[in-house]
């Protein structure tokens, strides 16, 4: 148990967008967060990386605040991939993968032994290491994401939040890209919108609707038929290859026309 | 931040060659006959504490008149491209710089001010009037943006607005208050001139761009972090609105100290620090100097373009960065140009 959110609630406009969530990764799994727009799965994942404060509630860190740790000292520790990341400066893979080290070095102080060791074990972890002078607006978005993974692991977290990471990318590509995440050494808590992929690359769920946690456990246990119903409004059935296998998903229509 | 230090070091030595190989040949161009060695023995002569060995004439020319207004040439040129490459990185923005975010207009409202209206009784200089002007106008940029909501886009609108505010301003003031040869010698001010420049401006314009120099660098990989923008600058563990007061106030003092000695001198900021990319890389630890010589090099030829050219008559140097920037800041953006996606 390394971070954890306790009954945070957050408001934006007046408009109550998470609602007393609580949750608990558990150490070096891949937490799956799923939910349909808006029901405050980018907003969890601001909070718990601190970007974010929660009006109530409170976030820790081995069980102390985030706000009380100091942003670097999260920074340290924690590393967000977000969804689709841009810049208009001409970097190559290598800048990119360097700004993981930000939080870990002083200002007039050049790069140290450490430095270099994270940045090549990140790049050789993302199969990166061939392409560093590629410059980042020549890159496809899958290799984009890949360099911003690599960024993430120079970080050295223990903690990695993705907020859907596979959203623009083509299916080849978004396997590729979960089966990296599921490997890393890390407590992983991800944001996703394809319940298979969440199936198949997932330790465990949690479902949100309305800023509430709906349901939290395994996929198997969570992705049913009623649930699906009642969280996505979309009639589906769930089955399982072999007894024992991930559930899958296949959609049949929505519920309620809208 | 792909090269090696040590290729940070021969940039800049080299350009610190070139700039003191600049200041020295600059000096020696003009209607007074003056070589390399005359000058050379005037600036050892003072700083040996020495007669000069030329005549008192020629000495006042190098020592008083062409020396400190190459100097501040440099300075100038060196603090608005620094001024330019912070304020762009920061607010992810390429054509943020002291003039589009209102500080320079701020100042000369400041400054015509004083001039033209007699306002602060004597005792605020022009330079002094500019200085307020522009604090007084960053102020309202920041007040103004902050209202807004603090995004980026926001600061540099808010930042359009005030300069539109400000000029208006300073145009109210010189037409309905000032007679014909004030208004001219407002109006060459206000294009950016170098012609006042004398010691005090100098080591005034030094100190400063010294002090916020050194305070930006120490801010270099902050600034690297900033390249995908405010939220993942803060999961790196930069502390945004710190940040971004501490190098919006530094540049804006700066910006404000140059502006009252020289007036507002454009497209030094936001040209040069794009040509400097394009030698260095996006990496602030080494942009930041080159960018500061680059922006010296650069404005101690303008200005001895601008003096000498017209002979005896003299062009505002502002006029003659802005005939030189567009189309070279036209260059610079089809060389870096994408294509669409």
């Amino acid at each position: 148990m390394t971070l954890s959110a306790n009954r945070v609630s957050r408001t934006a406009a007046g408009h109550l967008i998470l609602d007393g969530v609580s949750i608990t990764p558990a150490t070096g799994s891949v937490t799956g967060l799923l939910g349909p727009n808006g029901s405050g799965k980018s907003t969890l994942l601001r909070l718990l990386a601190g970007v974010l404060t929660p009006n109530s509630g409170v976030v820790t860190l081995d069980g102390r605040p985030l706000r009380e740790l100091g942003r670097r000292t999260v920074a340290q520790r924690l590393a967000v991939v977000e969804q689709q990341a841009d810049t208009q400066t001409e970097l190559t893979v290598l800048d990119v993968v360097r700004l993981g080290r930000v939080p870990h070095r002083r200002a007039w102080t050049p790069a140290t032994p450490a430095d270099d060791k994270a940045v090549h074990t990140a790049l050789e972890r993302t199969g990166l290491t061939d392409r560093t002078a590629r410059l980042w607006h020549t890159l496809s978005g899958g290799e984009r994401q890949r360099v911003q993974i690599a960024r993430a692991l120079a970080q050295e977290p223990r903690e990695l939040l993705l907020d859907e990471p596979t959203n623009h990318l083509d299916i080849q590509h978004q396997l590729d890209l979960l089966t990296l995440v599921a490997e890393l050494p890390v407590t992983t808590v991800v944001a996703l919108h394809d319940l298979n992929l969440a199936a198949m690359y997932c330790d465990s769920l949690v479902v949100l609707k309305e800023g509430r946690v709906v349901a939290t456990g395994s996929p198997d246990d969570v992705l049913t038929e009623e649930l699906i119903a009642e969280v996505y409004g979309v009639k589906a059935t769930v089955s399982r290859a072999e007894p024992g296998d991930r559930p899958h998903v296949r959609f049949l229509g929505t519920l309620r026309p809208e | 931040m792909t090269r090696t230090v040590p290729a940070t070091v021969l940039w800049t030595v080299t350009g610190l060659a070139a700039l003191a190989a600049s200041i020295a040949v600059a000096i020696t161009i003009g209607p007074a006959d003056i070589g390399v060695g005359d000058v050379w023995s005037a600036v050892a002569a003072h700083l040996g504490g020495q007669d000069s060995q030329l005549s008192p004439i020629r000495d006042g020319i190098v020592w008083n008149l062409r020396l400190p207004r190459t100097l501040l040439a440099a300075v100038c040129g060196a603090g608005l491209a620094v001024c330019g490459a912070v304020m762009q990185s920061l607010l992810r923005n390429p054509l943020a710089d002291p003039f589009v975010l209102g500080v320079s207009s701020g100042a000369s409202t400041g400054a015509v001010v004083v001039v033209v209206l007699g306002a602060g009784g004597g005792v605020l200089s022009v330079s002094g009037g500019a200085f307020v002007g522009a604090v007084v106008s960053f102020a309202m940029v920041l007040l103004l943006s902050h209202t807004l909501g603090a995004t980026t886009d926001r600061v540099v609108l808010a930042g359009v607005a005030i300069m539109q505010l400000f000029s208006a301003l300073t145009s109210f003031v010189v037409l309905t208050a000032a007679d014909a040869e004030t208004t001219k010698g407002v109006l060459f001010w206000l294009l950016g001139s170098l012609s006042g420049a004398g010691w005090t401006d100098v080591w005034l314009c030094l100190a400063v761009l010294v002090a916020a120099l050194s305070i930006c660098l120490g801010y270099a990989r902050t600034l690297d972090a900033f390249a995908f923008g405010q939220d993942a600058a803060a999961t790196l563990g930069v502390s945004v609105a710190r940040t971004r007061l501490v190098l919006l106030c530094v540049t804006a003092l700066l910006t404000a100290a140059l502006v009252s000695s020289a007036g507002a001198i454009g497209f030094v900021g936001l040209v040069l620090p794009h040509a400097a990319r394009a030698l260095t890389g996006a990496g602030h630890v080494r942009l930041l100097p080159v960018t500061a010589v680059a922006g010296a090099v650069f404005l101690v030829w303008v200005d001895t373009l601008a003096r000498t050219a017209l002979d005896p008559q003299e062009v505002p140097v502002g006029v003659v960065t802005s005939l030189i920037g567009v189309p070279a800041f036209v260059l610079v953006l089809y060389r870096t140009r994408r294509a669409p996606r």
